[in-house]
C-alpha cells in the first residue's frame, strides 16, 4: 500500500469521526435539554467532532512518521536472511551498494540493474517491502480505529471536549513559535560547527588577520597556512558595502526623505514614496545583471578616458554605485521615520525664531534625529555588507587590497558563493572555510542590528 | 565676534542696510538650493529607476521576438514518410523531418542554409503538419526559426556574415518577425533561440508553494502565540529577539543553514523546490510574523471584549473574531514576503539550484531551477544572444513581482479598517 493512498484513508477515517462524533453529541445534547437543564452539555457538538478525530488521526500520524524511519531498516535485516543474500561481499561499502540499487529497483526508482549482483536480490526486497507496508498500514489503521473508539467512548454530556481541544491549539501555537528560536539556533550550531572544522585545518589567527587569499591554490595541494588569510575579503566588502554605497545611499536617501517629509506637496509624495518603495521591491538579481550588463562596462571606459590605468570591468565602483541605489529607499525610510519622530515644537519654536526652513532642518531637525539617522544607517550597512547577488554579479574575484575604486575587489558574499559552488567535498578547507565567513558575517550583522536598534531605541525614548 | 552691547544701547536692526539684505539673499539663496538639492535627490532616484527599467525594456523586448524564415515546402515531392490518414505522435517522430527541412532550406537558399536556420526549425513543420495534416497533399508556406546569428542580425548588429545572410534574406523577402511563444513555453537550452522560461516558472511556482504552505500556517501561529497568549516571560523574549533576528539575517546566511542541515543532515534531494521552498520559508516566516502582529496589535481590545463578555473561550476569541478581522492584514504582509522570496536569488544558489535543467520539474522532489537563478544562469551565458532572453526574463518577473504587489496594495485598500 503506498503511501498517499494511507494517508487518504486516515483522512477519510478523520473524517468519519469527526461527523459520527459530532452527531452523537448533537443527540446528547437534545437529550440533555429535553430534561430542561440548558447547561447540561459543556462542550459544542463540534469540540467532540475534533475531539475524536484528533485522537483517531495523531496516534496513527505519529507512528506512521516512526515507521517510515524504522521500516526501511527492517526490510534489509529481512532481506539479508533470505538466502540470495549469502552471496554478498563481506565489504560495508560494496554491500550497501547492491543493497542501494536491488532497492530502487524494487521500488520503481530504476528500470534495470547495472550490477549483476543486485539482480537476484530485487524480488526479496520486493516481497519485503510489500510485508512491512502491509504491516503499517494495518497498524497505523488499528491505531487509528482505536484511538477513534477510546474517544468515541468518552463522548457524554458532561465531558469536556472543548477544554481538551482547545489545549491542543495551544500547544500547537507554542511549538510553531518555538520554531523561530530552533532556526536560530539551526542558524547558529551549524555555522560554528563547520567554522569549528575549518578551525582545526586553518589557524584562526591567520583568518582574521592574514593578508593573502587563494583557497584555489589550498585545493591543490600547497597547504592550508598561507591561503585563508580574509583580510582582502573583509576590506573588499567595506569599501562597496560601507563605504562606496553608503556615499552614494546616505546623501540621496537622506535628502529625498527630508524633500518629501518637509517640501514636497502631498500629490508628489503620493507618487514619489511608491516609487520609492519599488526601488526597494527591485529582485537583488536584476540590479546584478544591471551593473554587469550596463553600469561596469560605461565606468570602465570613463576611466580609461581620463586615463587610469589598470580600470577592471568587474570594479568595486560599479557594485559600490548600484548596490547604493538599492540602499536608498532603506535609508529614506529610517530617516523618514526618525525626522518625524522629532517634535513638532522644536520645528515651530525655530521657525518662530526666523529661520528658513533649510536651517530648521539642517540645524535643528537633523541634529536632534541624528542618533535615528546613525541608527538606519548602520541597518543599511548591516544590509549592504550580507547583499550577495549584486556583488556575486558585478565584482571580480581577485582578493586586492586597494584604495582604487576602479579596480577590482572582492567581497565576503561573493567568495562564499564563489567556495560552495562547483564541487562539494565537505572535508575540504575550501568548502568549510564558506562557513567560517558566513560565522563572520552573521555575527558582523547582528552586532549591527543590536547597536542600530538600541541607538534607536534610546533616542526615541528621549522625546516620549 | 565683538562683544553684545546691552539692551539699553542696542539700535533697533536695520533691516535696510545693504549688509543685511546680502545676508538675507544670501540665506534664501541657501534655502533654494537645499530645496533643488532634496528634489534633485528624488529625481535622481527616479531616473535611476527609470534608466533601470528602460535599458530592461529595451533588451527585453526583443527577447519576445523571434526571426522567421519562410520555407516554401513542397509536401507531395518531399521523401516523407508520412501517411495523411493516420498521423500520429510516433509517425511524426520517425517521419525524418530533420532532413527534409534542411532538404527545403538547401534548395531554396543555398548550400549554407542550415546554418540560417535553428536546429529546432523541423518542429515548426511538425505542428503544421499536426494542426492540420491535408497540407501533405499541397505546397505549403511554412515559417520556421531562423538561427541566433541571423536573429541577432536582424535585430540588431550580428556578424558580417549573417548581416549578409539577412539582407539577401530580406530581399527575397521571406524574413520576418513573430512572437516567440516558445519562450514561454521550452526550458533551459544551451542555444539560445531554443530556451523559455516555463522551466524556471514552474520551478519558481512549486517553491513558492512549499514556502506558502509551510511559513504561512507558522507564521500566523507564532504571531497570534506572541500577539495574544504569551506569558511574559524570558523565554517568550527570546523567541521574540529571534524573530526580529531573522528578519535581519543576510539571505545567504540561510542558505548555508539550508546546506548543512537539510541537504547534508538530512540528505533531503539536491536542487528540489522542496528544499529551496523549506528553505525561502525560514525567510519568509520572520516577516509574516511581523506584519502578523501588527495586524492582530490593531484590532481593538473591545471586539476581544466583547466577545469574552458573552462567554467565549480564549481560543474562540482569537479564531472567531481577532483572527478574521486581522486576516487581511496579514495577507498583506504575507505576499509581501512572498514577493521577496521570488526574487531571491542566493540561498538558492548555495543548496544546488543553479544546475542545468533542461525538463521542468514534475514535483516539490525534482531537480528544478527558479526564475532569478534562471536569470542568472543566463547572464553568466557568453553568447550573445543571451543578454535579450535574460531581460525578457527579468521583465517577466518584474511583472509578477509588480502584480503581487500591486495585489497586497489593493487587499490593504480594500480591507483595511480604520478603528
Amino acid at each position: 500500500m503506498t503511501g498517499p493512498a494511507i494517508l487518504l484513508l486516515l483522512a477519510g477515517l478523520g473524517a468519519i469521526a469527526w461527523v459520527s462524533a459530532r452527531a452523537r453529541a448533537m443527540r446528547l445534547q437534545t437529550a440533555a435539554r429535553a430534561t430542561g437543564r440548558r447547561d447540561a452539555v459543556h462542550s459544542l457538538p463540534g469540540y467532540h467532532g475534533w475531539y475524536v478525530a484528533l485522537w483517531a488521526l495523531i496516534p496513527a500520524g505519529i507512528f506512521l512518521a516512526i515507521w517510515a524511519n524504522v521500516a526501511p531498516g527492517l526490510v534489509t535485516q529481512s532481506v539479508l536472511t533470505d538466502p540470495a543474500a549469502q552471496s554478498l561481499p563481506a565489504d560495508g561499502f560494496a554491500r550497501a551498494a547492491i543493497l542501494g540499487e536491488a532497492r530502487a529497483i524494487a521500488s520503481g526508482l530504476q528500470a534495470a540493474a547495472f550490477n549483476p549482483a543486485s539482480e537476484p536480490l530485487v524480488e526479496p526486497y520486493r516481497t519485503a517491502m510489500t510485508e512491512y507496508g502491509i504491516a503499517g498500514a494495518a497498524l497505523a489503521l488499528i491505531l487509528a480505529f482505536a484511538g477513534g473508539a477510546y474517544a468515541f467512548t468518552r463522548i457524554r454530556p458532561d465531558f469536556r471536549a472543548r477544554t481538551r481541544v482547545e489545549r491542543l491549539v495551544m500547544i500547537s501555537l507554542l511549538i510553531a513559535s518555538l520554531l523561530a528560536i530552533v532556526t536560530t539556533v539551526g542558524i547558529v550550531a551549524s555555522l560554528l560547527w563547520e567554522s569549528f572544522r575549518f578551525f582545526s585545518m586553518v589557524n584562526p589567527i591567520d583568518f582574521l588577520f592574514g593578508l593573502k587569499w587563494s583557497p584555489q591554490s589550498a585545493a591543490m595541494g600547497y597547504g592550508n597556512d598561507d591561503a585563508f588569510g580574509a583580510v582582502p575579503l573583509f576590506w573588499g566588502t567595506i569599501f562597496i558595502g560601507a563605504i562606496i554605497a553608503m556615499i552614494v545611499a546616505i546623501p540621496l536617501g537622506l535628502m529625498s526623505a527630508i524633500y518629501l517629509t518637509q517640501y514636497a506637496s502631498p500629490t508628489v509624495r503620493k507618487w514619489m514614496k511608491p516609487m520609492l518603495e519599488v526601488l526597494a521591491g527591485v529582485p537583488t538579481v536584476v540590479y546584478g545583471y544591471f551593473a554587469a550588463l550596463t553600469v561596469a562596462p560605461a565606468l570602465r571606459d570613463l576611466a580609461a578616458s581620463i586615463g587610469i590605468h589598470g580600470a577592471s570591468s568587474e570594479s568595486a565602483l560599479a557594485a559600490g554605485l548600484v548596490m547604493g541605489v538599492m540602499i536608498i529607499p532603506f535609508v529614506s525610510s529610517m530617516a523618514d521615520d526618525s525626522i518625524a519622530a522629532v517634535p513638532q515644537s522644536m520645528r515651530d519654536g525655530s521657525l518662530a525664531m526666523g529661520a528658513t526652513t533649510s536651517e530648521t532642518i539642517t540645524r535643528v531637525l537633523i541634529p536632534a534625529a541624528l542618533p535615528g539617522v546613525v541608527g538606519g544607517v548602520l541597518l543599511a550597512v548591516s544590509r549592504a555588507i550580507g547583499e550577495t547577488m549584486i556583488v556575486v554579479m558585478a565584482a571580480g574575484l581577485a582578493a586586492n587590497l586597494t584604495l582604487n575604486p576602479f579596480a577590482s575587489v572582492t567581497t565576503v558574499t561573493t567568495q562564499i558563493v564563489q567556495l560552495l559552488t562547483g564541487d562539494q567535498e565537505f572535508d575540504s578547507a575550501k568548502t568549510l572555510a564558506a562557513f567560517a565567513l558566513g560565522l563572520v558575517l552573521f555575527v558582523v550583522t547582528l552586532l549591527l542590528n543590536i547597536v542600530a536598534l538600541r541607538v534607536v531605541k534610546k533616542y526615541r525614548e528621549a522625546y516620549e | 565676534m565683538s562683544p553684545t552691547p546691552s539692551p539699553a544701547e542696542r539700535l533697533p536692526t536695520d533691516w535696510k542696510s545693504d549688509a543685511m539684505r546680502k545676508r538675507i539673499a544670501r540665506r534664501y539663496a541657501a534655502e533654494r538650493r537645499f530645496h533643488l538639492l532634496g528634489l534633485g535627490a528624488v529625481l535622481l532616484s527616479a531616473a535611476f529607476l527609470a534608466f533601470l527599467l528602460v535599458t530592461m525594456m529595451g533588451n527585453g523586448l526583443r527577447g519576445f521576438t523571434r526571426t522567421e524564415i519562410a520555407l516554401k515546402v513542397d509536401f507531395p515531392a518531399s521523401p516523407l514518410l508520412l501517411d495523411p490518414q493516420a498521423i500520429t505522435n510516433e509517425a511524426l517522430a520517425n517521419a525524418n523531418l530533420p532532413m527534409v527541412t534542411s532538404a527545403v532550406a538547401e534548395k531554396m537558399l543555398g548550400k549554407d542554409a542550415d546554418a540560417l536556420l535553428a536546429p529546432t526549425a523541423w518542429l515548426s513543420l511538425r505542428d503544421a503538419i499536426k494542426a492540420d495534416p491535408t497540407i501533405l497533399n499541397r505546397t505549403e508556406v511554412i515559417r520556421v526559426p531562423a538561427s541566433t546569428d541571423i536573429d541577432l542580425a536582424a535585430k540588431s548588429d550580428g556578424t558580417p556574415a549573417a548581416e549578409a545572410a539577412v539582407k539577401r534574406l530580406k530581399q527575397a523577402g521571406i524574413l520576418s518577425t513573430g512572437f516567440n511563444w516558445s519562450f514561454l513555453s521550452a526550458s533551459d537550452g544551451t542555444d539560445p533561440t531554443q530556451v523559455g522560461i516555463w522551466g524556471a516558472f514552474k520551478g519558481s511556482l512549486l517553491t513558492m508553494l512549499v514556502t506558502l504552505v509551510l511559513s504561512f500556517p507558522i507564521g500566523v501561529a507564532t504571531a497570534l502565540y506572541l500577539e495574544e497568549y504569551a506569558p511574559k516571560a524570558w523565554w517568550t523574549d527570546i523567541i521574540e529577539v529571534s524573530i526580529n533576528n531573522l528578519a535581519a539575517v543576510p539571505s545567504i546566511i540561510f542558505g548555508l543553514l539550508g546546506l548543512s542541515i537539510f541537504l547534508n543532515f538530512l540528505h533531503l534531494p539536491r536542487s528540489a523546490a522542496l528544499v529551496g521552498g523549506m528553505t525561502l520559508a525560514l525567510m519568509t516566516m520572520p516577516v509574516i510574523v511581523i506584519a502578523g502582529r501588527n495586524a492582530i496589535k490593531s484590532v481593538p481590545p473591545s471586539i476581544r471584549d466583547a466577545a469574552l463578555g458573552i462567554g467565549a473561550s480564549p481560543v474562540q476569541v482569537v479564531f472567531q473574531h481577532v483572527l478574521p478581522l486581522a486576516l487581511p492584514g496579514i495577507l498583506t504582509g504575507t505576499i509581501i514576503g512572498m514577493a521577496r522570496a521570488l526574487g531571491e536569488t542566493a540561498p538558492l544558489l548555495m543548496i544546488g539550484m543553479r544546475a542545468f535543467i533542461a525538463t521542468p520539474p514534475g514535483g516539490v522532489s525534482d531537480p528544478a531551477t527558479v526564475l532569478p537563478v534562471q536569470i542568472f544562469l543566463w547572464s553568466d551565458e557568453v553568447s550573445k544572444g543571451f543578454v535579450e532572453k535574460t531581460s525578457a526574463a527579468i521583465i517577466v518577473l518584474l511583472v509578477f513581482l509588480l502584480a503581487m504587489n500591486g495585489l497586497a496594495i489593493y487587499l490593504r485598500n480594500k480591507f483595511e479598517k480604520r478603528w
